[in-house]
């Protein structure tokens, strides 16, 4: 039976506690930094493995066109089906395509790709590394003389870096198709009428900041899902939860990103 | 003398300023009084099992010591392997084996004492180009093979000479890998996932990806565990026909009796991170003491 602690005790304990949990997040943060630093000396520094790099831009893009597709299109009706009644409310019907074109394309789009892609490689970046750490095939790459930072870590951030900001694109494209469908089914409003205001609304400076921040979204998710997958310690358990900590630590750092973004873009203005 | 282990990268290092024993490579390896004179103190038999003097350990540790936190799993282990000598390293769960041959690779950094692989020092200044050229001339058998398993056996054998041997035309390369899984008796698996071999067939191809860069070295961590007896006695010949022909010297971490006796010149034995005892099988096998004999019956 547990001696009874007086509430002093009990709160001294919470105290350390927490101070434990805050010191563990410094010494994360700190790890991260030096992870991240290692990429950018080794993605400049030969051999380098192109093929690699190939075969994972076809899973990280390839392989996630469908579900990015989808999304996009679902998102870009939705989008459009919920404001038309406000709009309509205006008699600004007309302007529902330049709305939904700059609202995907600066904003819906590249969070929306860029949180996918966290669940979806993230995830399966943390859990592939995760795997490979507790069955120690990174030891065995270790023992080989092969690098596996630069085999496994530099080849993933630099597909996620890559084919994000395309993921991103393509989800605009898809999501004003969705949108266009949706007021097309609603208002009979032809493609052509569609794309030329939704375009016409649509600005370099909408345009520009957006992709710029899908590399740095595609940089954040491949790295953290690396990170986390490659400081996996202990069993499979352990996978498990670096997957899970990847999703949620990318879904993160995409949101602090595109706050950033954000305030920049807002001070260029 | 407290010696921190210390890799680092290439590119993190300036390389003049990594500091080399410069006198290890002057001196001749086979009439200096070595080890004592490179500051590895006590007293060294250096015999190989073939029986030439002349040899010099291709391993020496001394005073090795590791902890985890305050845990202290190595509290001071010394020894040598001699050329074309097979050690195995004997001991009970928890008493430091795999740390130790992991501190051998770098795969674990040692807190204290001092380790020579092929006559290079990796305990401390050591550049990361410096101690994959030592990982190349060594072999390591992970327990459980550690196949990388999004690769078939033959990409799990081509990986290593890809990266290593990027002028090898594809066809000696493929000629290679067949020889290497011959070597094994695994030829026909070459098209196989790692996922639909068996254990015993895991540590072959394990050990073949290994062969293939042809190590000095071999580090065996308990290549019979959860091995059936018929496939541990096959893993065991396996090891010695290895051994006699790619002429290599060996440690093996084991449990198993039956490969101990097979494939060990020499038997140490660890109990608490300390060399307790070190014979032939024959010799420890008719110790006194209850520890020893507990792992004979």
């Amino acid at each position: 039976m547990q001696p009874s602690l007086n509430p002093y005790q009990k709160t001294r304990i919470k105290i350390t506690q927490k101070k434990s949990e805050f010191q563990k997040f410094f010494y994360e943060a700190g790890d991260m930094v030096v992870f991240t630093g290692r990429f950018f000396r080794t993605v400049f520094k030969p051999p380098f493995e192109w093929k690699e790099v190939l075969y994972q831009c076809y899973l990280v893009g390839y392989k996630s066109t469908f579900l990015i597709g989808l999304t996009g299109f679902i998102m870009g009706m939705v989008l459009t089906i919920q404001t038309r009644p406000s709009m309509a409310s205006f008699g600004a019907i007309s302007m529902i395509p330049g709305m939904i074109s700059v609202s995907v394309v600066r904003e819906i789009g590249p969070v929306i790709t860029a949180i996918i892609c966290a669940g979806n490689i993230g995830s399966r970046m943390g859990a592939e590394l995760g795997s490979m750490k507790v069955t120690e095939q990174i030891d065995a790459m270790e023992v080989s003389a092969i690098n596996p930072y630069r085999y496994l870590v530099v080849t993933r951030v630099l597909a996620t870096t890559l084919m994000i900001p395309l993921l991103s694109v393509f989800a605009d494209a898809i999501a004003l198709t969705g949108g266009f469908v949706a007021m097309n089914i609603h208002d009979a409003m032809g493609f052509r009428r569609f794309f030329s205001v939704a375009l016409a609304h649509l600005e370099f400076i909408d345009v520009f900041p957006a992709i710029i921040k899908t590399f740095f979204f595609g940089f954040t998710v491949g790295i953290i899902g690396c990170y986390k997958g490659y400081h996996v310690r202990g069993g499979t358990e352990s996978v498990g939860k670096a997957a899970n900590s990847a999703v949620i630590s990318a879904s993160l750092g995409v949101f602090v990103i595109d706050m950033l973004a954000a305030q920049l873009t807002d001070l260029f203005n | 003398m407290k010696q921190n282990s210390h890799y680092m990268e290439d590119e993190e290092r300036d390389p003049a300023s990594a500091p080399r024993d410069e006198s290890l490579e002057e001196q001749d390896p086979v009439t200096d009084g070595w080890p004592e004179e490179k500051g590895v103190s006590g007293e060294w038999s250096v015999v190989s099992s073939e029986g030439d003097p002349g040899d010099r350990p291709v391993v020496i540790i001394k005073g090795l010591k590791k902890a985890f936190k305050d845990h202290e799993v190595l509290r001071g282990v010394d020894l040598h392997v001699n050329k074309g000598e097979n050690l195995v390293i004997l001991g009970k769960s928890g008493s430091g084996k795999s740390v130790l041959i992991k501190c051998l690779v770098g795969l674990q950094k040692a807190d204290e004492g001092e380790i020579e692989v092929l006559g290079k020092s990796i305990s401390s200044g050591l550049s990361y180009g410096e101690l994959n050229e030592i990982r190349l001339r060594t072999g390591f058998l992970f327990q459980n093979a550690a196949l990388y398993d999004s690769m078939s056996v033959r990409e799990n054998l081509a990986f290593p000479l890809r990266q290593h041997k990027k002028d090898m035309t594809k066809e000696k390369r493929e000629q290679l890998i067949a020889e290497t899984l011959d070597n094994v008796g695994l030829a026909e698996s070459i098209d196989q996932m790692p996922a639909k071999l068996s254990g015993g067939q895991s540590k072959r191809i394990g050990l073949a990806r290994t062969l293939i860069l042809h190590p000095e070295i071999m580090l065996y961590d308990e290549p019979t565990t959860g091995l059936d007896t018929g496939t541990s006695r096959e893993i065991s010949e396996l090891m010695i026909s290895v051994k006699e022909k790619y002429k290599t010297s060996s440690i093996t971490i084991t449990h198993d009796m039956l490969c101990a006796r097979m494939t060990a010149d020499r038997i140490i034995m660890l109990k608490e991170g300390v060399v307790v005892a070190e014979g032939s099988y024959e010799s420890l096998e008719k110790s006194d003491d209850e520890w020893i004999k507990s792992f004979f019956f």
